[in-house]
């Protein structure tokens, strides 16, 4: 089944696809100039010590974001 | 050279364009500013196939938006400059972000050319791209190379020359952005083309574009030029913005956004990119990052390694600085025997050799910070410190990178603030570097180590390793909660985005680690060496001028005088003596009293010098922390260099020079005199702490943060800050003691 939630809800090693940002100005631009618009496929590889920030693998490249920032990207991952 | 071809180098960071224009100029290369910011602007020469080039090596950005300083200065060069071509660095192995790019700089219709880079990389992850279909979709020559071993240069330049002399008018790139969008952008493209709005500087379509996606550089251009057209669009962009939020729940920016990169993923699926592996294949760098971002072993092995930097920076540096130390005491040396006694000679030795010496005493200290930091930012790893500290440094308005500045400042006691303010330029966050690069001189350096030593000495002998301690923790815990004050009030704004990308770990090459340190080594000589000479004198002369007056020059030879005929075998006893020969007892004797008459007039003359007045001054204040005018005085002298401030407290109190390393009866003088205490000297301590930096390292302020503004504010702030710490400490102090 799949389902939708925030994407500061994923656990390490779990796979998912975007399917809004709603982040705007500088975040917002930040985050799409670096790939994560609606349709990208992503896999989140760790976390950092302190749980934050978050390190996802894009499909050629791995990249940061800070929890708080995470927060305004929905994805869809496979249900339990 | 003016008939020569501009050819611009672009692309994302972590492209391999640095490595490309090493490739390209060698050692033919420059690096400066751009006007008016503290963006790096790399330039350099090459020649191809008898054509002379020069290459600008644009600032590595992810887009073309006003976003960030290094995106504007990169587009502005591109619609200003108008280099003949440029050559777009294409991650092979990260294709489809890359080209984000360079679909941009196509919509920007200038003439561009597309190098695969790292080919060989794509190769090994199994990948193949038709670089001639790619060509033929996007409509610009597209060449594989890989920049590390210059495979593939001659192809490029090649092809970029070939695009150059053309100079012909490249027809900007147009995609379909939807039908809302699309319709909106005809209608102000033709409005645009009607009223030469903008066209001379950018196409008119690309203009439509900036302004739906409320660009506020093209917004603010256009309202200059022509206010009635650019009223005319921003409605259109109104009413667009307002359909699409309501019909579709976006804005057009986001939009815009989201088609590029569909328009990319439909290039793709022609058979641009084949892969003979499943995508989830786990690459080397996720294996490497299983460790060194560990939750355990992670952190730890982040602390050895910056440790490791620590010790690198100061530890094999420590023979180099060593030479520059007996070369300028050679050349003092030298000046001594070869000036008579005077104004002259003291200028020469105290302002010029002094001053210079100083500031190249540094250069061996910066070139192995910048090997070491060129070491961890080319190899990927200073993303990952980055990664491991954000959430702790942004409690304090700081940035994970933040570490690195601090640590090599004097965050483990000893460092050096001058090349910590110059590490911040790893930092691409331009609040936070601001943040960093002005509370980092709060760290104990290596010349603040023998002011406290000589304190510790005198009053608290007994528990130096721990009061040592409890001064390193005080350094970290000021200078953090500073950034948090300056954040919260003079550079305050959100925390910048963290978006960041984890490069793969590389393995950096030699000749770009060497170009590297090289470049900023040479940049801090040039800029730092001519400010520093200047200020240094006039350091120099406020400890000198106004001399004693004649009267008690006089005064002081009749003592000379009377002490020397009160003893006259002994007096022609040490006329004929050689340097180190052994004295009668009456002899050295009148050796010491004659000593003790020079301490006596140096005393004199630096309390009746500008320092010394100022010094005086400001007792009535600084009596508020327990300090006296010799105190002041020697504070004053800091500003040049703190372990000044050690031998400016010897001749304020008689003692000569005394030398930084060996204090001898300093320490013994400050604990027998009356007006200090273990209170005084803990207030000292603390001030000398945190107040103002030396200037040396002011001036790198203001080299890094671009303006004088932020050197002053530093002097200023940080004396403010200091006083009141040594005040609270002496008044809070006094009421328990």
């Amino acid at each position: 089944m799949k389902k939708q939630h925030g994407l500061r809800q994923m656990k390490v090693k779990q796979k998912g696809v975007i399917v809004a940002v709603n982040a705007k100005g500088e975040l917002g631009r930040r985050i799409r100039d670096m790939g994560l618009v609606p349709g990208t496929e992503l896999k989140v590889t760790g976390r950092a010590p302190l749980k934050d920030p978050v390190a996802l693998r894009l499909k050629d490249f791995t990249l940061t974001l800070r929890n708080n920032e995470a927060d305004y990207i929905t994805v869809e991952t496979e249900g339990e | 050279m003016n008939d020569s071809l501009t050819v611009a180098l672009a692309g994302n960071p972590n492209s391999g364009k640095t490595t490309m224009f090493n490739a390209l100029t060698g050692a033919r290369q420059h690096v400066g500013n751009y006007p008016g910011v503290t963006v790096e602007k790399k330039e350099g020469h090459c020649e191809h196939n008898s054509d002379k080039l020069h290459v600008v090596d644009l600032p590595g950005t992810y887009s073309l938006t006003a976003y960030s300083l290094e995106e504007v200065v990169a587009r502005d060069f591109l619609v200003h400059e108008r280099p003949e071509v440029t050559i777009d660095i294409v991650d092979a192995s990260n294709l489809e972000r890359n080209l984000y790019l360079a679909l941009q700089f196509l919509e920007l219709g200038i003439p561009v050319v597309i190098a695969l880079n790292m080919i060989d990389v794509a190769k090994s992850r199994g990948m193949s791209i038709d670089a001639d279909k790619l060509s033929e979709l996007l409509g610009v020559p597209v060449v594989p190379v890989v920049a590390r071993s210059s495979k593939g240069k001659t192809e490029l330049m090649d092809a970029a020359l070939s695009v150059a002399k053309k100079q012909q008018k490249q027809q900007p790139f147009e995609i379909s952005y939807g039908e809302d969008l699309d319709s909106a952008i005809s209608e102000m493209k033709a409005l645009i083309s009607k009223a030469h709005f903008l066209t001379d500087t950018y196409p008119a379509r690309w203009t439509a574009l900036k302004y739906l996606e409320e660009d506020k550089q093209i917004l603010e251009k256009g309202r200059e030029t022509d206010p009635q057209v650019a009223g005319k669009l921003e409605k259109i962009v109104e009413r667009v913005k307002h359909h699409i939020n309501t019909t579709m729940d976006t804005y057009p920016e986001a939009l815009i956004a989201d088609h590029r990169y569909g328009y990319i993923h439909a290039i793709m699926k022609q058979d641009i990119l084949q892969r003979d592996d499943n995508s989830d294949r786990m690459y080397f760098s996720d294996m490497i990052d299983k460790v060194l971002t560990n939750r355990i072993l992670g952190p730890v092995i982040m602390l050895l390694i910056l440790m490791g930097l620590y010790q690198f920076t100061f530890t094999y540096s420590e023979v180099p600085v060593g030479w520059c130390e007996s070369l300028f005491g050679w050349l003092g040396g030298v000046a001594d025997v070869a000036l008579p006694d005077g104004l002259l000679k003291s200028l020469v030795i105290s302002g010029v050799i002094d001053g210079v010496g100083g500031v190249m005493g540094f250069v061996p200290l910066i070139m192995f910070m910048f090997f070491g930091i060129a070491i961890l930012e080319d190899t990927g790893y200073l993303a990952r410190v980055a990664f491991m500290l954000d959430r702790v440094f942004r409690i304090f308005g700081l940035h994970g990178s933040s570490v690195m500045s601090y640590i090599v400042s004097g965050g483990i006691a000893g460092g050096c603030a001058v090349p910590g303010v110059m590490a911040t330029r790893t930092l691409r966050s331009p609040r936070e570097r601001l943040a960093t690069l002005l509370t980092a001189p709060f760290m104990n350096c290596g010349a603040k180590l023998p002011v406290m030593a000589l304190l510790i000495a005198a009053f608290f002998a007994k528990h130096e390793a721990f009061v040592m301690f409890v001064l390193t923790l005080l350094a970290w815990a000021v200078a953090l909660m500073a950034s948090r004050l300056l954040r919260s009030t003079v550079i305050t704004g959100e925390s910048t985005p963290f978006v960041m990308e984890l490069p793969p770990y590389r393995l950096p090459t030699m000749r770009g680690l060497l170009i590297h340190t090289w470049e900023r080594t040479w940049q801090y000589i040039r800029k730092a060496g001519t400010v520093i000479l200047g200020i240094s004198i006039l350091v120099w002369a406020m400890m000198t001028f106004p001399g004693l007056s004649d009267e008690s020059v006089q005064q002081f030879d009749q003592q000379r005088k009377a002490a020397r005929t009160a003893q006259p075998e002994a007096a022609q006893e040490l006329d004929a003596a050689a340097e180190d020969a052994e004295l009668s007892a009456a002899a050295g004797e009148l050796q010491e009293t004659l000593e003790g008459i020079d301490r006596k007039e140096a005393e004199t003359a630096l309390r009746n010098s500008v320092a010394g007045r100022v010094g005086t001054f400001l007792e009535g204040v600084s009596s508020l922390a327990g300090f006296d005018w010799r105190t002041n005085i020697a504070l004053v002298g800091g500003f040049a260099a703190k372990e000044v401030i050690v031998s400016t407290l010897g001749t304020a109190y008689s003692l000569g020079e005394v030398d930084p390393e060996e204090t001898g009866a300093l320490p013994d003088t400050l604990a027998a005199s009356p007006g200090w205490s273990p209170l005084v000297a803990l207030s000292l301590i603390v001030f000398v702490m945190f107040y103002a930096p030396c200037f040396v390292v002011v001036v790198c302020i203001v080299r890094e943060a671009g303006s004088w503004k932020w050197g002053a504010f530093s002097m200023v702030f940080n004396t403010v800050l200091a006083f009141a710490l040594a005040v609270a400490v002496y008044q809070l102090g006094g009421l328990f003691v």
